[in-house]
């Protein structure tokens, strides 16, 4: 578990607390642009949103059958970036993979923002967002209650819990590290850090609790990260949609889920890793290993593709054939292809160790592999249901519009904003947990090292 | 300012704890102090912090698993049983054919009963944590504390009275102990 191998000699307990203390307070100038960048796109977003709200969703693209289009794409790609920050925090924590702790608590952060802002797209994508309620079961004059067996009323439950509890994990995580903060802080941060600290001290007594709660909480998040993306697939595969209704779906989904996620935990961790100095915290080997991730999960989708396609010939279903022979050679080709290439043979690259190794191949891949996933569900969504081949009158050239695109740009700033709000404000790396990898100090290591 | 009665001081500001406080730089020194501390008879006055949490400690010191994981179940079976009276019941009450299922499908309703079973699980779980944690750092609180002991350093508590000081300073310095005080 220890790292001793990967982590240079000079990284103490002292060195940590102070490294990453020092990543809190007195933002840069490239730290305000980034977040200058990210409010101006979300104010393009909420400009957008509020003409929709003014003039209906007429203004948005949709023509029938496209009934679904650029909101949902986008919430399905959020809830998928999500998904990496509990695989990482959750599943390798169960699995006691020692690497996870410098880049956890930034994976787990994201989780929290990226759920939020997929949370933005269903209430943007009703049209009369001031009856999201309904979506609610509350007792009301009526005597209506929501329709359990529709896998919509599924997903509701499955993303409000995945918010709850990635957000009381994160918080939870946090506490030592806010309490280490705290004492070395000054001024008004001190101040805050003694309140949201709620009186950590690390004792005895708080680590035997803390400890046994952290573990079940791992074990509860674990199911709840496989099943939130198998029930956000089950929107699509429940329907009888060619290109939709397949078993494949969920694993397929969880699969795309965490290639994203660890896609995007990449394309964070590099520009902090180098505006935070923390490269003797976050080493190559913690993006090699991430880059590993990203591989198996890649040869996953991958094969999902060429199980689908195969499939859908195999099957011998006209509709099945026809759809699928729209998506890679129909109106919506270029969507297609820019998601084959992309995800489909792209992460082939990261076979090679030169590669996984190269901060910057692997910062440019993880772009790649986010573009390439965002189209994977505008391919699933919008190029399936332009596609249904029951007839002529069914075909429709969707052309997204400049409010699709004006909230899909938003929808980046507010999720950027977020978080550079946090890494700003709270530990973007794990105090305690990184000191847990460490080799502790000891008399004959004391000794050793005079 | 108002001074606050009585009785809210010693609420809100109670009294240190008397003692004695050994901060140490090694671990094994820690475990060492504890396990010298408990074979003295000292291992219920004993407090020991430390940066992060060390099996070495926890099985110095020896304690019982912690309540939490009762929180969890409880919580969880609760949530498992309101994710099943959720859905069987507003089924029936209004009842409505869909799709040629059943009016209480309990297939598709396990996935509503799996997220409650998780939704309530880690909020008993937090629940449990805080309750447990905040209730000891109440009393913790005013127990001699050292801010390097969320750093670097570890650190052990002995509550005594001033009859005992002189020894138990001995016996920290004794395992180690880079600095001691007496609280």
């Amino acid at each position: 578990m220890a790292q001793t191998g990967s982590t240079p000699t000079r990284v103490t307990y002292d060195f940590v607390t102070r490294a990453i203390a020092n990543t809190l307070g007195n933002p840069s100038r490239g730290y305000y642009i980034l977040l200058g960048s990210a409010v101006t796109l979300l104010a393009i977003g909420i400009t957008c949103l509020l003409f929709i709200l003014r003039y209906g969703l007429g203004l948005a693209g949709y023509s029938h059958p496209v009934y679904w289009a650029v909101f949902i794409t986008c919430f399905v790609f959020w809830v998928g970036i999500a998904h990496s920050g509990t695989l990482i925090s959750a599943i390798l924590y169960l699995f006691r993979s020692g690497w996870r702790t410098a880049v956890y608590r930034t994976a787990e952060a994201m989780t929290v923002f990226a759920v939020m802002t997929a949370g933005l797209f269903p209430l943007i994508h009703i049209g009369r967002q001031w009856y999201f309620y309904w979506l609610i079961p509350y007792p009301n004059e009526r005597g209506l209650w929501p329709n359990f067996k529709s896998p919509l009323i599924w997903d509701e439950f499955a993303i409000g819990t995945y918010f709850t509890v990635s957000t009381v994990f994160l918080i939870m995580g946090l506490i030592p590290d806010i309490a280490a903060a705290r004492d070395v802080a000054t001024g008004w941060r001190k101040k805050l850090y003694a309140m949201t600290a709620i009186g950590w001290r690390g004792t005895n007594e708080q680590w035997r609790h803390y400890t046994r709660g952290y573990l079940y909480l791992a074990a509860l998040a674990t199911p709840l990260v496989l099943s939130v993306h198998s029930v956000v697939s089950w929107d699509f595969a429940m329907a009888i949609v060619p290109g939709w209704h397949a078993t494949l779906f969920a694993p397929y989904f969880v699969a795309g889920a965490i290639y994203s996620g660890v896609a995007m935990v990449i394309t964070l961790l590099v520009p902090i890793r180098k505006l935070f100095h923390l490269e003797d915290i976050i080493t190559v080997h913690h993006f090699e290993n991430l880059a590993k991730l990203c591989l198996f999960t890649g040869l996953i989708v991958s094969f999902s593709y060429v199980t689908e396609n195969f499939v859908a010939w195999f099957g011998g279903n006209p509709d099945e054939r026809a759809g699928f022979w729209f998506r890679a050679f129909g109106s919506f080709w270029w969507a297609s292809w820019t998601m084959n290439i992309c995800n489909g043979l792209l992460p082939y690259l990261l076979w090679f160790r030169k590669v996984r190794t190269s901060i910057t191949g692997l910062f440019v891949i993880s772009i790649f592999v986010n573009i390439g996933m965002w189209f994977e569900r505008f391919v699933i969504i919008v190029v399936s249901l332009a596609g249904e081949p029951y007839g002529h009158w069914t075909n429709a050239n969707y052309n997204a519009t400049w409010a699709d695109w004006g909230i899909m740009a938003g929808s980046f700033g507010w999720f950027f904003m977020w978080f550079l709000l946090f890494v700003k404000n709270f530990p973007a790396v794990s105090i305690s947990e990184v000191k847990e990898v460490l080799p502790p100090p000891t008399r004959a290591g004391a000794r050793a090292g005079a | 300012m108002i001074p606050l009665p009585k009785p809210l001081v010693e609420i809100f500001h109670p009294p240190a704890t008397p003692g004695v406080l050994g901060v140490f730089g090694h671990l094994d020194a820690t475990v060492e102090a504890i396990e010298k501390l408990k074979a003295g008879g000292h291992g219920d006055e004993l407090t020991v912090y430390s940066p992060i949490p060390r099996h070495e400690l926890e099985h110095a010191i020896a304690q019982p698993t912690s309540p939490v994981r009762m929180w969890t179940l409880i919580g969880g079976m609760t949530g498992c049983g309101i994710g099943a009276w959720l859905t069987l019941y507003m089924s029936y009450d209004w009842p409505i054919q869909v799709g040629g299922k059943p009016i209480g499908s309990i297939l598709p309703y396990v996935i509503i009963m799996f997220e409650m079973t998780v939704l309530f699980g880690a909020l008993t779980t937090i629940l449990g944590l805080l309750l447990n944690a905040l209730l000891a750092s109440r009393h913790q609180g005013t127990i001699a504390y050292d801010p390097r002991f969320t750093n670097d350093k570890f650190g052990v508590f002995v509550r005594c009275g001033a009859d005992q000081a002189g020894a138990m300073e001995s016996l920290l310095r004794g395992a180690g102990a880079e600095e001691v005080r007496r609280a």
